[in-house]
């Protein structure tokens, strides 16, 4: 039964289109990923510092959006992004930036969740120890945020995980559009494999899959590694 | 520790700011690009792809972008402006399309047939008779407990013939379509296929996704009944009206429908020969009197008392339209 598995990895080892539809997934989600560091962080930060009125509400619409189904963020996205709709004049349907918007707006709650938890987790005590020690208030954030990275850490690999194994948005604003050599191709590893599946080459989607699970777990492994190696300095 | 909270935090930022920069200027030489929403049963067999998308681009240095969807997304792609031109196969709604103002310069290019297939025990003993006969055996089968029919249900080209068979064997389709021996999978082809060979029943295929299936072993449905002007499935393409899309393309549409209509041809009787030892499909420049007939009765619009593929005030360039 694993004979045509093994056979599809020599072919897709073999292909330079297997790389590039990776490499694209790589980028597209790490892209997504960044952007959603850029606004999720300091909203996570605001969110677990400071009290003001609307905070609860805030963070259970960010805990509730974590479990968005990536179909119907998809769908929206679509109608919002069609040439005819509100951000039509964008021109970012059918295109790798599209899927890396739609993506960051998928992860987004996932960053700003996981760093707001973890800064509450840990705030009581190490602002009481930083304050014991002699620090001032700016210091005692500081060496809050310094705990809390982790969550930093832990909640941009879980983005990008997400964001890399989706496929709702990714088909639905990418189009998996993939012409030799071409300029604007947008397919990545999920929506080939769906492809490929619906085509009844279940093989090669199978070989797919096990790559994106294997980027998966080295993303994982190698961002752990380092996150080691910091946290013992 | 101070400095390496906010020295990462402008990390990121730069590192973002600069693969977004990165990204804006990694477009290559931007070469012309079109995009065509078509049917997933044609997309499936990997014509567009991987035959008729590389050729034209060798040709033209015109990029196809291929997007698949049923015919009624694929038609919803093109009114929401999101495509150049549909490539698709439900005449009847093409006509609306065109009538409705969206579609110009509509051209058959291709036919094959589709065909009903069912488990090998075949309980309703459809074979070789007529499609129409085939489909009452089905139904009568079925309200005996004896047969399962599936069905797409999904606004396909595949699910729109199926609607135009079970009317013409005399049912409503919607009434039919919720007794408890009609199934609906609301879903493609392929993983259709795959459930009516689970439960053993029969369901309306299109041919290149069954040859397909049958050939890697995934399904064991036979060919039951596949003779029939009835089952004739044509495909055409139609430019979308620029005026109601706001794209402007029309012209290298245009020119793409004239290549397939001429060299895109022969390109589409080859394809599947080597891999299935019969095409999938047949060019409709090639077809013979008989089946060019089947083509005018079962594809082609009403103009003045006059049958063509595209009506006289939708027309748009230098094509030759077919008309008889």
């Amino acid at each position: 039964m694993f004979e045509e598995p093994i056979n599809a990895f020599h072919l897709i080892f073999s292909s330079q289109e297997v790389y590039e539809i990776a490499l694209r997934s790589i980028k597209v989600s790490g892209v997504a990923t960044l952007m959603a560091l850029c606004y999720g962080l300091p909203l996570g930060l605001i969110i677990g510092f400071f009290r003001f009125p609307g905070r609860v509400q805030l963070k259970s619409f960010f805990n509730a959006m974590l479990g968005v189904p990536t179909v119907a963020l998809g769908l929206l996205l679509y109608l919002m992004l069609v040439p005819k709709g509100p951000l039509g004049s964008l021109g970012l349907l059918y295109t790798e930036n599209g899927i890396s918007l739609g993506q960051s707006l998928l992860v987004a709650p996932i960053i700003v969740s996981f760093i707001a938890n973890s800064i509450e987790a840990v705030e009581k005590d190490i602002r009481e120890l930083a304050y014991t020690l002699g620090a001032s208030n700016l210091q005692a954030s500081l060496s809050l945020i310094r705990e809390a990275s982790n969550g930093v850490v832990l909640s941009t690999i879980a983005a990008f995980n997400r964001a890399i194994s989706e496929l709702g948005i990714a088909i639905m604003i990418g189009g998996n559009i993939f012409v030799r050599d071409g300029a604007y191709n947008t397919r990545v590893l999920t929506t080939a494999m769906q492809m490929y599946v619906s085509r009844g080459e279940t093989d090669i989607a199978l070989a797919l899959g096990l790559i994106l699970i294997g980027i998966v777990f080295t993303i994982s492994s190698i961002s752990n590694y380092i996150h080691g190696k910091l946290a013992g300095d | 520790m101070v400095r390496s909270g906010i020295t990462t935090y402008l990390l990121i930022i730069v590192v973002v700011i600069f693969s977004l920069a990165t990204i804006g200027c990694s477009q290559k030489d931007e070469p012309e690009v079109m995009t065509i929403s078509t049917t997933t049963s044609l997309y499936d067999t990997g014509l567009l792809e991987d035959a008729i998308a590389p050729a034209f681009k060798e040709k033209t240095g015109i990029e196809l972008h291929f997007i698949p969807k049923g015919t009624g997304a694929a038609i919803q792609d093109a009114k929401n402006g999101a495509a150049d031109a549909v490539l698709v196969h439900a005449p009847s709604v093409e006509f609306s399309f065109i009538e409705n103002g969206y579609g110009l310069s509509r051209k058959v290019i291709a036919y094959n047939f589709f065909t009903i297939v069912g488990t090998p025990e075949d309980p309703a003993g459809i074979k070789a008779s007529d499609p129409i006969t085939a489909m009452k055996k089905i139904a009568e089968a079925g309200r005996e407990g004896k047969a399962i029919w599936v069905s797409r249900d999904d606004g396909s080209g595949t699910n729109v013939k199926e609607q135009a068979l079970w009317e013409m064997a005399g049912f409503d389709y919607e009434k039919i379509k919720n007794e408890p021996w009609f199934r609906n999978t609301g879903t493609g082809m392929g993983k259709t296929l795959l459930y009516t060979n689970n439960i053993g029943g029969y369901t309306l295929s299109d041919m290149g996704t069954y040859l397909k299936y049958r050939k890697d072993g995934l399904i064991d449905l036979e060919v039951l009944v596949d003779k029939g002007e009835e089952l004739i499935n044509i495909y055409s393409i139609i430019a979308v009206n620029p005026e109601k899309s706001g794209r402007n393309n029309l012209d290298r549409v245009i020119e793409f429908e004239k290549w397939l209509s001429t060299e895109g041809q022969q390109i589409l009787a080859n394809y599947g020969l080597k891999e299935y030892g019969r095409a999938l499909f047949y060019p409709v420049s090639q077809a013979d009197e008989r089946t060019y007939q089947w083509i005018v009765e079962h594809g082609f619009f009403d103009d003045n008392g006059r049958k063509t593929e595209c009506p006289k005030k939708y027309r748009y360039g230098d094509l030759n339209f077919l008309e008889s």
